[in-house]
């Protein structure tokens, strides 16, 4: 029962913020008196746009990226499956865009930050950005992000801000399907037929490189964890391993060791692939500018 | 005890369907009747699925993420849709598998709109606003069909379409409303998309092979012409309330009959895009296709894991 309260709480607050306009959202954060956000300071405050962009930046890529799969399944269920997939990661996208925006307070909207930003200045992580490859690919990627955002929201749940632990919360139930449908899929291929255990280990081979990414931390994180807002990323590659290894042993996969990882999402490196898909996604406003969509 | 002949079979059976009752699958019914759904509901299903190519087209590049959502919602609404179907299509006896194998072979049809092409991201609009408007004029008399599982199939996803229909018409309106470009945008994609929307009806009523028949078992209640009136009827003011021009020197609205009058269809055009000679046939079917080849291992494992797991499974 009190968990249910707690739920209707956090959905009504969240609500409040994301329909509110932008100026009296926030003025709003600034006179609550109960609120610790009464005394943020600049730094804090542009940390956690920062933290707020790689969020959204990582959900909106990899929404992108399975968009892409949209007509071209290899059966009609899973076609609805992976557009649902990329449907709620839009939306995660346009929650944690919009919080930024408030926090920024220059009057930008969700699609500033989408559509106006180059590639240097996203910081979504690399593995979000890899091609979707065959089917075995695109299940591999997403149960490795999915098991990671599980835990991240898992954790972002008890986040001092308030407005943080809302969305984490809304994004968790959303994030959990994620795993559950990447991780049976990866289940089926891996123990399925000798093709297709190939396939998801040449994708294991592939995209391992990227995970490291996913744990990496800077001057960001180290702020905002000393604020109690952020969660430190170190704590999450335990459970995320654990996971990983309890699936791929279902799946029949050798879970790999020792493998270099490939890093910069932080501090907006990238893999050439980037800047293909966001010059797709930036055409359209970028051609008329000023126009109303 | 005496056994029904074909022939009273059919009388019964016609006798049913004149009292206005619905026909369920276990019901008997004439072969041919089985054979006319079975080709219109499977073209239904497929036209859903190739429908979500066009659109699928925008979805990387729409314009806003509120965009991008709607998009990626409604697309995944006409694969539901699809899935809907062809499950009601089963009902008849027939295999999705098969249903497929005939829409790759080209043996099965889809709806000739889904072969021009989505060029600008007005046709997003256009579609949502035309095509799926003509859709549910179509689908709203197909709810009253005389083959339950078509039928209530029919009321779901005419819901549904109502939502595409607004969605589209908002995407045209404020496009209207924006810069000039913009409004150059969704008036050229008004001049390209009314007439093959008109031709979504089908033939002249007097050209229609299979109309007799259909309307006697009430799988069809009312003739091509008349549901192309209705959709013409609704649609002008719509075009005319945001400031769209509808590409058609003759239109005119008739006081005493209360229609509109238009101008000639391009049937020539019509049949010319059914042969397969549409800018996009091609590319259409070969997504198809290449979805169906390029997925095959993917069901195959499927397949193979549910049969290693069958035994763990019936233990649990």
């Amino acid at each position: 029962m009190i968990k249910y309260i707690v739920t209707r709480i956090s959905t009504k607050h969240r609500e409040q913020v994301l329909n509110k306009p932008v100026s009296e959202s926030v003025q709003d954060r600034f006179t609550q008196s109960t609120s610790k956000f009464h005394f943020m300071n600049s730094a804090t405050n542009n940390s956690l746009v920062k933290y707020c962009l790689r969020i959204a930046d990582s959900s909106l890529v990899l929404g992108q990226r399975l968009g892409e799969w949209c007509g071209h399944g290899p059966i009609l269920e899973e076609d609805i499956a992976l557009t649902n997939i990329s449907l709620d990661l839009i939306g995660q996208a346009r929650a944690f865009y919009t919080y930024a925006a408030q926090l920024e307070n220059k009057g930008k909207t969700e699609d500033d930050f989408a559509f106006f930003r180059d590639e240097r200045e996203y910081y979504n992580l690399l593995l979000t950005e890899q091609p979707n490859g065959d089917f075995g690919q695109t299940i591999l990627r997403q149960f490795l992000i999915s098991t990671y955002s599980y835990y991240f929201y898992s954790a972002l749940k008890t986040s001092n801000d308030s407005t943080l632990s809302s969305l984490a919360e809304k994004s968790l139930k959303e994030v959990t399907y994620h795993l559950r449908h990447s991780s049976e899929w990866l289940i089926r291929l891996g123990d399925g037929t000798a093709e297709s255990h190939q396939r998801v280990e040449n994708a294991i081979d592939e995209l391992w490189r990227f995970t490291g990414d996913m744990f990496d931390m800077d001057e960001v994180d180290e702020l905002l964890i000393k604020e109690g807002i952020a969660i430190n990323l170190a704590s999450l590659k335990e459970p995320w391993e654990k996971k990983v290894k309890e699936v791929f042993l279902k799946a029949t996969l050798k879970f790999p060791e020792n493998q270099f990882m490939i890093q910069g999402s932080r501090n907006g490196k990238h893999t050439e692939h980037l800047g293909h898909l966001l010059t797709e996604m930036q055409a359209l406003p970028r051609t008329f500018p000023g126009a109303e969509w | 005890m005496h056994t029904p002949t074909e022939q009273e079979r059919e009388t019964e059976f016609q006798a049913r369907i004149d009292r206005g009752e619905m026909i369920e699958p276990k019901d008997w019914m004439p072969e041919r009747y089985r054979k006319q759904l079975i080709r219109m509901m499977s073209q239904h299903a497929h036209s859903e699925v190739v429908g979500m190519l066009p659109e699928g087209n925008w979805i990387t590049r729409a314009p806003s993420l509120r965009r991008k959502a709607v998009l990626l919602a409604k697309v995944q609404d006409e694969g539901g849709h699809g899935l809907y179907i062809y499950c009601g299509t089963e009902t008849l006896d027939v295999s999705r598998e098969q249903m497929i194998d005939d829409l790759l072979s080209g043996k099965a049809k889809y709806s000739s709109i889904f072969n021009y092409p989505t060029q600008t991201w007005a046709d997003i609009g256009a579609i949502g606003w035309l095509v799926d408007g003509a859709a549910i004029v179509n689908q709203t008399a197909l709810a009253k069909c005389s083959y339950g599982p078509y039928s209530r199939a029919m009321v779901r996803i005419c819901k549904e379409e109502n939502f595409h229909h607004k969605q589209g018409y908002e995407i045209l309106a404020t496009l209207m409303k924006g810069t000039p470009e913009q409004r150059a945008m969704a008036q050229d994609s008004m001049n390209r998309w009314w007439w093959p929307s008109l031709m979504m009806f089908g033939p002249s009523d007097k050209d229609s092979p299979n109309s007799g028949e259909l309307m006697r078992w009430k799988v069809k209640r009312h003739s091509n012409d008349d549901l192309r009136q209705r959709f013409i009827d609704r649609t002008v003011p719509q075009a005319e309330n945001i400031g769209l021009k509808v590409p058609d020197a003759d239109l005119k609205f008739n006081p005493e009959t209360k229609h509109y009058n238009h101008g000639e269809i391009d049937w020539a055009e019509f049949y010319n895009v059914i042969k397969g000679n549409g800018i996009c046939n091609r590319e259409r079917l070969k997504a198809r296709r290449e979805a169906h080849q390029q997925g095959a291992w993917v069901r195959e494992a499927a397949e193979a894991f549910a049969a290693k797991h069958k035994e763990n499974m019936i233990a649990a």
